[in-house]
């Protein structure tokens, strides 16, 4: 007999092993003897790969650290000009995707750009009489990709912050430890974990980028998958590149998920208190709020003002019926995926919550592992065994019955939204199982014990409570979906441009201003969870005061 | 004549371990029962039981004379008219006050539901805050609220998991006795799981104290505390200190502190050694008496000092003595006994 | 419960994915192009306007599109292929995706070098990669050749982009096809020794780089350079105005080209309307719209050059098939790696 919770169970294992498809075609590669180009990328261009991954990733922990935690520490601990305004505004650099971030400082910075003519009117100087930091360089894309990551380190940093007693605080004060040494003895070894935890989002993030970096010639992992792939032609060759680099992946992964555990245990405070905030006075007010002007300047309004005057005034592309379809095309893509995610995450999240056994854990936990594997990775992964299925049920039809099915996935939406799926379930999945968990199972009880059924109850206490939750899920998976690059530009199909994939083209075409309005759409549309995520902001700091 | 509730040789186990092994009690209409343990002794899972969350490996569970749990089945909660207090009150964050009382009430029409929406506001003390959301409410206010909520739709029995664990100290007394006028004004049958002895005396008429999934005695308070049933009871209940005796004949025992008489005849055999419950509140204090013990620690309760001495090498025992008899670690105190029959355990 | 509706979502979703069934009465033509789409619609357009035929056009990088065709295999839906490289149509002819065709009507409108001789594609648009040379810092007397670029006297005097473009890579497989792997490999770590900096950025970005002073010596397309001197805007027009186009190695083989071009796929469904297309963009007006508005060179020798084109003079072009390019396309990539060409 089979009952319901053996059907939910497997459905649930079976999404579950469908999303790790791609990342199992890819690891599938490693046994596929990769012989001579394998060689040749290991002479010549791997080490560069490995190196320039490493000081990616070292110069991005720099900054989102510098930038992240000093700017969660002031907003949320201090009091100082305009610190209320910067708690919820240092999240718009989230806003910009960071490849859109990167081509407006090529052309705002770059040695034929605005800056280095200008400084060059003044001073009469030419090449090589002055030094000017080279934007398109692997520091330059360290710097861009620290300005739009940030935000990760902010915001977890942000909630270790507020979650710590301030009894902890104020006793290292009574043992004569001076508000600096106390930052840096107890409350960041305090935070360490969900600092940590911030961290390797950031660079999982990093290491996915491929709009940047490509544009910026620092090779990678990603550029080299994609050249190899299509380059060099040796598709054994690619997916081994990616199974190396989900081999830094799963480190970070490891990191980000030991560190979110023993964040929970760091938690000192059980009460809330009144959040009593050290005032700063005279330089240090001012310095403090010149830092997080700094950040808010570079990470967003420079950008978005360049943008926008380039949309203004140089651009070509005219808000036309051919924009007007491209910014339909991309609205619908990412409502239809940002819906089904959403299902998805109801089901395996219901799933869990009523019929959860060992497989059930361990399915919805890879099922909400996507997020770390590179987008590049994912297409790669998805393309191979979606074009095998379609070429071999093809074939079995003609033998068969003579009749041809033709191409029935690859070259669809549907390749394009199983990549997204894959890549983004976990964030309509995190937010839905923080939502449910809001809803204790004692609720659901003394709800029975009232006489109310299942479905009842879902209508009349699970909906009500997670209205908040699926609304934000939604909105989430919108923007990741609606700025997603490397993905999109392989596997979309037939008469289908995005924003992201025309904001890319004509960039890397060398026309950043026509760039400049799809760009803009896709911050426009970006900012929307900023709001949302900074309503949630100001909401913690008033629970706090109660 | 139907009890409200029995309960017989009931088992629960999970994954082949007991959690509640062979246990049974009865509860009258109006009775108010609690169920004593230290944590992990099965009260919990006994009352998810009656509420119908657990099923049951063996033994039974009838309600009003109707069985509802039996090995195999067990009738699902919302059929059975129980009405449950949680520790954490899970009151629905979404609803105000009246919406959340009103929850169970879906059956009545509208103006049947507010009518007793504001019956049970009137009998907490709360009628002008019904409009208000749960996080604007102090603790108690939200156990109270927690509390008519289960009541509004009259279930036959009412059962509280430590229903005043959340709350603070001071409160708890206060509320317990509220809570139990109000259970008795209205003759709701009721049972209270808690690991608190004040509680349990405070509120109900019956106790069960349970150990290690087995109900080792069912009784009131005050035959819990003076009559229990072995030791462990006697353990668990109030404070006391074993004696050793040696059994001359029938009642009477040879002990430190003269001979006794034990609280039983029947079964003691001379010659026997037994034990002997001697509670703080037995011993009293005697300048005059010839045990001069030596004080080795004392506690200051406000009234009264409880004085632990020493009655010889292996044996400590405990007293109670107005605290203005101030005597000093070290020194002695002259005590005697205050009391006719000792409770007897045989080893 | 909540199941019920599982199903009808499905089914909805279904329905979006499967291929629109409806236009199968509407003649159409698939088009994979690896040309911006920016480049190649207006003329798409025009020929839906002139035959009726609805274009539906996927972009993307040519390495890209190339691997979907191999995937997809049998059941493409690509009828045509537009590429920017010679190398690309004959990897594509290579790894099976095209078949041959006949242009109907076909005499030899133009030059045996820019169609393949099974008739696997047609040339559409021909392109130059001279070297460009900042007009005070150089004098056309110091050039000659591609090869003589590795020579000491030019370090950190020259602007190119990176080894990843599809246009060095058939520059240096030209080279290989003229002088062999091992000279070509010496040259390549001189040339790279000589780079003003990194390769960054695109062709125009060489020719911004050489203009602002970076180096002296920029290498790029003839197209990219006719735009920025016909560029709308001030500062583009100014930077293109500094350099001189010079035609390498007039004395030897000739100057590197390279054409777009289009093959029609193996498993098109619509061959026929994918030949007309090919037609149509062989002909008189398009081929012009190609000089006069791309600024390439017209495969069709009886078509004029634009005015910005002429200027720059006749040159001789190197005559080596392009179908070689493709077929040492690997070579001259690794050849770049161990290089060091970033």
């Amino acid at each position: 007999m089979i009952s319901g919770t053996s059907v939910w169970r497997g459905g649930v294992v079976l999404i579950a092993s469908l999303l790790a498809m791609p990342v199992i075609v890819i690891l599938g590669f490693l046994l596929v003897p990769a012989g001579e180009v394998w060689h040749h990328l290991v002479s010549t261009v791997l080490p560069d790969y490995v190196k320039n991954s490493l000081l990616l990733m070292l110069g991005v922990s720099i900054g989102v650290l510098i930038l992240g935690v000093g700017s969660a520490w002031l907003t949320s601990m201090c009091r100082f000009p305009g610190s209320r305004l910067f708690e919820w505004s240092l999240l718009l650099p989230m806003a910009m995707p960071a490849y859109i971030i990167a081509y407006t400082y090529t052309g705002l910075f770059d040695f034929a750009g605005p800056a280095q003519s200008l400084l060059r009117e003044w001073t009469g100087w030419s090449y090589g009489d002055y030094w000017f930091p080279e934007i398109r360089s692997l520091e330059g894309a360290a710097v861009m990709l620290s300005l739009v990551l940030f935000p990760y380190v902010y915001l977890l940093s942000r909630a270790a912050f507020l979650g710590q007693s301030l009894c902890v605080l104020d006793v290292s004060r009574t043992l004569g430890n001076g508000p600096w040494r106390t930052f840096f003895t107890v409350a960041l070894p305090l935070a360490r974990p969900a600092i940590v935890a911030g961290l390797s989002l950031a660079l999982m993030e990093t290491l996915a980028d491929y709009g940047t970096v490509q544009y910026f010639g620092v090779a990678t992992f990603t550029t080299g998958i994609f050249r190899t792939w299509f380059g060099l032609d040796s598709t054994a060759a690619a997916a081994q590149l990616s199974a190396v680099l989900l081999l830094f992946v799963f480190v970070l992964v490891v990191l980000e998920r030991s560190s979110r555990r023993s964040a929970r245990y760091h938690h000192t405070s059980q009460r809330h208190q009144v959040l009593r905030r050290y005032p700063l006075a005279g330089w240090r007010g001012a310095g403090a709020a010149l830092f997080c002007f700094g950040i808010l300047f570079f990470g967003f309004l420079l950008p978005a003002g360049q943008l926008l005057i380039w949309a203004v005034t140089t651009a070509d592309e005219r808000l036309d019926a051919q924009f007007l379809s491209l910014v339909w095309h991309s609205l619908e893509l990412a409502g239809i995926a940002s819906l089904l995610a959403l299902a998805l995450a109801l089901f395996l999240g219901y799933g869990r919550r009523l019929h959860g056994n060992w497989a059930v854990q361990l399915a919805v936990r890879i099922a909400g592992m996507g997020y770390a594997v590179p987008g590049t990775v994912i297409a790669v992964g998805v393309m191979i065994p979606f074009a095998a299925f379609d070429n071999g049920l093809d074939a079995w039809m003609r033998s068969q019955f003579g009749l041809s099915t033709g191409l029935l996935l690859s070259g669809t939406l549907a390749a394009l939204l199983f990549a997204y799926l894959v890549r983004f379930l976990a964030v309509s999945l995190q937010t839905v199982e923080a939502g449910l968990a809001k809803i204790r199972p004692s609720m659901d009880e003394v709800s029975r014990s009232m006489g109310t059924g299942g479905a009842e109850t879902v209508r009349r206490v699970h909906v009500p409570m997670l209205k908040g939750s699926l609304v934000t899920a939604l909105l989430l998976v919108f923007v990741d979906v609606l700025k997603e690059l490397p993905a999109t530009l392989i596997l979309r199909p037939f008469n289908f441009n995005t924003l992201a994939v025309r904001a890319y083209e004509l960039a890397s075409d060398e026309r950043l201003a026509d760039a400049s309005l799809a760009s803009l759409t896709i911050v426009a549309v970006g900012i929307v969870p900023v709001i949302l995520l900074s309503r949630s902001i100001g909401r913690s700091r008033h629970e706090q005061a109660t | 004549m139907n009890k409200q509730l029995e309960v017989k040789n009931l088992t629960i186990a999970y994954d082949g371990k007991a959690v509640v092994a062979d246990a049974g009690f009865e509860l009258e209409t109006g009775e108010i029962g609690c169920l004593l343990g230290p944590s992990g002794c099965g009260k919990t899972s006994l009352l998810r039981a009656i509420a119908g969350f657990e099923p049951a490996v063996s033994g039974e569970i009838l309600l009003r004379g109707r069985c509802v749990t039996r090995p195999g089945t067990s009738l699902a909660p919302e059929y059975r008219n129980v009405g449950m207090v949680f520790q954490d009150f899970a009151l629905y964050p979404h609803l105000t006050v009246s919406k959340n009382i009103g929850f169970g009430l879906r059956k009545l029409s509208r103006g049947e539901s507010q009518r007793r929406v504001e019956e049970l506001l009137r009998l907490v003390d709360m009628e002008d805050l019904g409009a208000k959301y749960p996080h604007q409410l102090s603790g108690g206010q939200q156990q109270r609220v927690a509390l008519v909520r289960a009541m509004a739709p009259q279930p036959d029995i009412l059962l509280l998991d430590e229903p005043f664990s959340g709350l603070d100290v001071e409160l708890r007394s206060q509320l317990a006795r509220e809570l139990r006028e109000i259970l008795k004004r209205d003759q709701i049958t009721a049972i209270l799981v808690t690991h608190d002895q004040l509680e349990a005396f405070a509120m109900a008429d019956r106790i069960g104290v349970m150990m290690e999934g087995r109900m080792l005695q069912w009784a009131d308070g005050y035959s819990l505390y003076h009559r229990p049933a072995n030791r462990f009871v006697a353990d668990f209940i109030g404070r006391g200190a074993m004696l050793t005796g040696q059994v001359i004949d029938g009642p009477r025992i040879e002990t430190a502190l003269g001979i006794l008489e034990a609280n039983r005849t029947a079964d003691l055999r001379p010659g026997e050694t037994v034990e002997l419950l001697l509670r703080p509140s037995d011993l009293v204090h005697d300048d005059n008496s010839p045990f001069q013990l030596e004080v080795l620690d004392r506690v200051f309760q406000g009234a009264e000092y409880l004085y632990t001495l020493r009655l010889n090498e292996e044996t400590q025992v405990l007293c109670l003595v107005q605290s203005h008899h101030n005597h000093a670690i070290g020194e002695r105190i002259g005590v005697k006994l205050d009391v006719g029959r000792l409770v007897t355990f045989r080893n | 419960m909540r199941i019920g509706h599982l199903p009808l979502g499905l089914l909805l979703i279904v329905s979006l994915c499967l291929p629109p069934l409806g236009s199968a009465a509407e003649e159409e033509v698939n088009v994979y192009s690896a040309r911006k789409e920016n480049l190649i619609k207006p003329l798409l357009d025009r020929f839906t306007e002139e035959t009726g035929i609805q274009v539906n056009l996927v972009t993307g990088k040519a390495d890209a599109l190339l691997k979907r065709l191999q995937s997809e295999g049998k059941n493409s839906p690509a009828d045509l292929l537009i590429t920017t490289d010679a190398g690309r149509l004959h990897r594509a002819k290579a790894s099976g995706v095209t078949q041959a065709t006949r242009l109907p009507g076909d005499d030899e409108r133009m030059a045996g070098m820019f169609r393949d001789p099974e008739g696997h594609w047609y040339g559409l648009s021909l392109r130059a990669r001279p070297i460009l040379y900042v007009r005070d810092k150089v004098a056309p007397a110091e050039l000659s050749t591609y090869e003589a670029l590795a020579d000491p006297q030019w370090k950190k005097r020259i602007c190119i982009r990176s080894s990843d473009n599809i246009y060095n890579q058939s520059l240096v497989a030209s080279m290989i096809a003229a002088d062999g792997s091992e000279k070509v490999e010496a040259w390549a770590k001189g040339f790279v020794g000589n780079f003003a900096r990194p390769p960054r950025g695109g062709d125009r970005d060489q020719i911004k780089a050489a203009a602002a002073g970076v180096c002296d010596i920029a290498i790029a397309n003839t197209y990219y350079f006719a735009a920025m001197i016909d560029s709308k805007d001030q500062a583009q027009r100014a930077a293109a105005a500094k350099l001189r186009v010079f035609w390498p190695d007039q004395a030897g083989r000739g100057t590197h080209v390279n054409i777009s071009g289009a093959a029609v796929t193996h498993s098109a469904r619509n061959r026929d309307n994918a030949i007309r297309l090919i037609m149509f963009l062989l002909n008189d007006e398009s081929q012009q719209w190609y000089a006069d508005i791309n600024g390439e060179y017209p495969v069709r020798p009886d078509i004029p050059v634009n005015p910005t084109l002429e200027g720059w003079g006749n040159f001789r072009m190197d005559t080596l098939n392009l179908d070689r390019l493709g077929e040492l396309n690997p070579d001259a990539v690794r050849l770049m790696d161990r290089a060091g060409w970033k």
